[in-house]
């Protein structure tokens, strides 16, 4: 059974839509990248199968374990997080808050799922230190981390690598790779580099007002939305 | 030094003005590190204005216990300016601009139209810089300060986990299916009643201080949030204490010493900090 499946969703705002007939779905360990211009919608659907707004129309069933509340999700950096003296354990730790019903603080089992995923992001060392003063690598790792401790199967990114020096973004990229080949965790990245997308994903989203395009990356690279997205963001130099 | 101090402490009302005082700037601290965080810092500001227009309008319509009209507008305004956070027509720091100049401006109108009182600069004056209004406290002032104050702090202990996640990114935990919403009108609700009891002791203008200087102060010097909660409260109680003696020692109004002591302590932590090297 399919993790996430949408059927003829329609997204938008203020009953103006920007979106429609989305068709996709996504199975336990696929790389989804979702690609588009900018106002295409990307952000928009994001919200919601995060559950954070409702669609205009349409259906989004979520199985195999997932609710939308247990998506890990990899938000863009906001700026009041740039400046927010927080310790790196702090924020790794507030992932596991939607699993925590009612109890104040936490147990032993959140501050070990927290330190498994400092472990597994190599971000251990840096548990003391704070969120601010961290480079942009560090910071996404962070942020990565909590995403973890907040889902078992699924990791919702939006433009995880905007803002990072080329060494950081490719670092990231292998990590997400990673995690997804070793660990079986889906991806859905929400990116502007078509080209990384090209190279990592297994299947792509792209999305504009017509003609939308779902299906694994070899078909989208020969497809006409692909060949003309491509061309145009000059991103065919991974293939 | 100590003797005058020793003296003065034998009137209750002092000891009162004296507890009050403290556990305001304890309990406006707290909140002031998730507010200024979110860019609220101006809540404070604004809210005791609104304060300031509704207490007004309960003298001028002579209602009993100004506090029943008081408190319940500054809470409906508070929600109000949290909520246009989110999905604003009017950017946040505009709204609060505006409902605090409003209110000033309806609140002193009101008392110049309708004022019953001969020493109407004397009224406006000690509510917006509750000069006199601290050594006035009745026991049931106090009771009620004991009573906030404690709620804050149960507050604070029951949700410090969910008030760092929702101050931090909003986003994220109403992904990870919190209700941040719930949490946000607890903080609106807890802002403006705080507020309310601070007018008594410091006056309108001066609470905004009450709330950002230990934050802000706390953050030159910490860099968990944890850190920084613990800091400003320390910071707030420590410039709230002084201020009142310094105040008793030099007969200067309360509110002004605490803030200028508030500022002290901002100026000393900004070295402090800087000599750490940041």
């Amino acid at each position: 059974m399919a993790q996430l499946v949408c059927r003829d969703l329609e997204l938008g705002y203020e009953g103006k839509a920007v979106v429609k007939h989305l068709n996709f779905e996504v199975n336990q360990g696929d790389y989804l990248c979702i690609v588009g211009e900018n106002g295409s919608g990307k952000s928009t659907l994001i919200k919601t199968l995060l559950g954070l707004r409702t669609p205009m129309s349409g259906m989004i069933r979520m199985g195999d374990g997932l609710e939308a509340d247990s998506i890990g999700y990899l938000p863009q950096q906001t700026v009041v997080q740039r400046d927010f003296p927080a310790s790196v354990q702090e924020i790794v730790l507030s992932g596991c808050l939607g699993r925590f019903g009612w109890r104040p603080f936490y147990g032993n089992q959140e501050k070990q799922t927290a330190r498994k995923q400092m472990e597994k992001l190599g971000i251990t060392h840096l548990a003391g230190r704070c969120y601010r003063e961290l480079s942009g690598g560090q910071q996404q790792r962070v942020l990565l981390a909590r995403a973890l401790c907040a889902t078992r199967s699924m990791l919702l990114l939006d433009e995880p690598v905007a803002g990072l020096d080329p060494a950081a973004v490719q670092e990231m990229y292998e990590l997400l790779c990673t995690l997804n080949r070793e660990e079986q965790i889906t991806i859905l990245m929400v990116s502007h580099d078509v080209g990384a997308a090209v190279t990592y994903a297994d299947h792509i989203l792209h999305i504009s007002e017509e003609p939308l395009f779902f299906g694994t990356k070899e078909d989208y690279v020969k497809s006409e939305t692909g060949k003309a997205y491509l061309s145009a963001t000059g991103g065919g130099r991974h293939v | 030094m100590f003797e005058l101090l020793g003296v003065y402490f034998q009137y209750p009302f002092v000891r009162y003005a004296f507890l009050v005082g403290v556990l305001i700037a304890f309990s406006s601290s707290l909140l002031g590190v998730s507010l200024v965080l979110k860019r609220f810092s101006f809540i404070g500001d604004g809210l005791s204005h609104v304060a300031f227009g509704a207490m007004a309008a309960a003298t001028v319509l002579d209602v009993g216990h100004d506090t029943a009209v008081v408190l319940p507008v500054t809470i409906a305004a508070a929600i109000l300016l949290l909520r246009t956070g989110q999905n604003a027509k009017l950017q946040g720091d505009a709204a609060i601009a505006m409902i605090s100049v409003g209110a000033l401006a309806l609140g002193y109108l009101f008392l110049n139209v309708f004022s019953k009182s001969a020493n109407l600069t004397g009224d406006v004056c000690s509510t917006l810089f509750g000069s006199t209004a601290i050594l006035t406290l009745s026991k049931a002032d106090v009771w009620l300060c004991v009573l906030l104050s404690a709620a804050v702090v149960l507050i604070f202990t029951l949700f410090y986990h969910r008030i760092f996640a929702v101050t931090f990114d909003e986003t994220f935990a109403r992904a990870t299916g919190m209700k941040a919403d719930r949490y946000n009108l607890l903080m609106a609700v807890v802002t403006a009643s705080v507020i309310v009891l601070a007018m008594k002791l410091v006056g309108s203008l001066l609470i905004s201080a009450l709330i950002i200087f230990p934050a802000l102060s706390a953050m030159r010097l910490f860099k968990s949030f944890r850190g920084v909660i613990a800091a400003s409260a320390c910071l707030s109680v420590l410039g709230a204490a002084a201020g009142i003696f310094l105040s008793i020692l030099a007969s200067t109004p309360v509110g002004a010493t605490i803030v200028c002591m508030d500022l002290v302590l901002f100026v000393l932590c900004c070295l402090a900090g800087m000599c750490r090297g940041r």
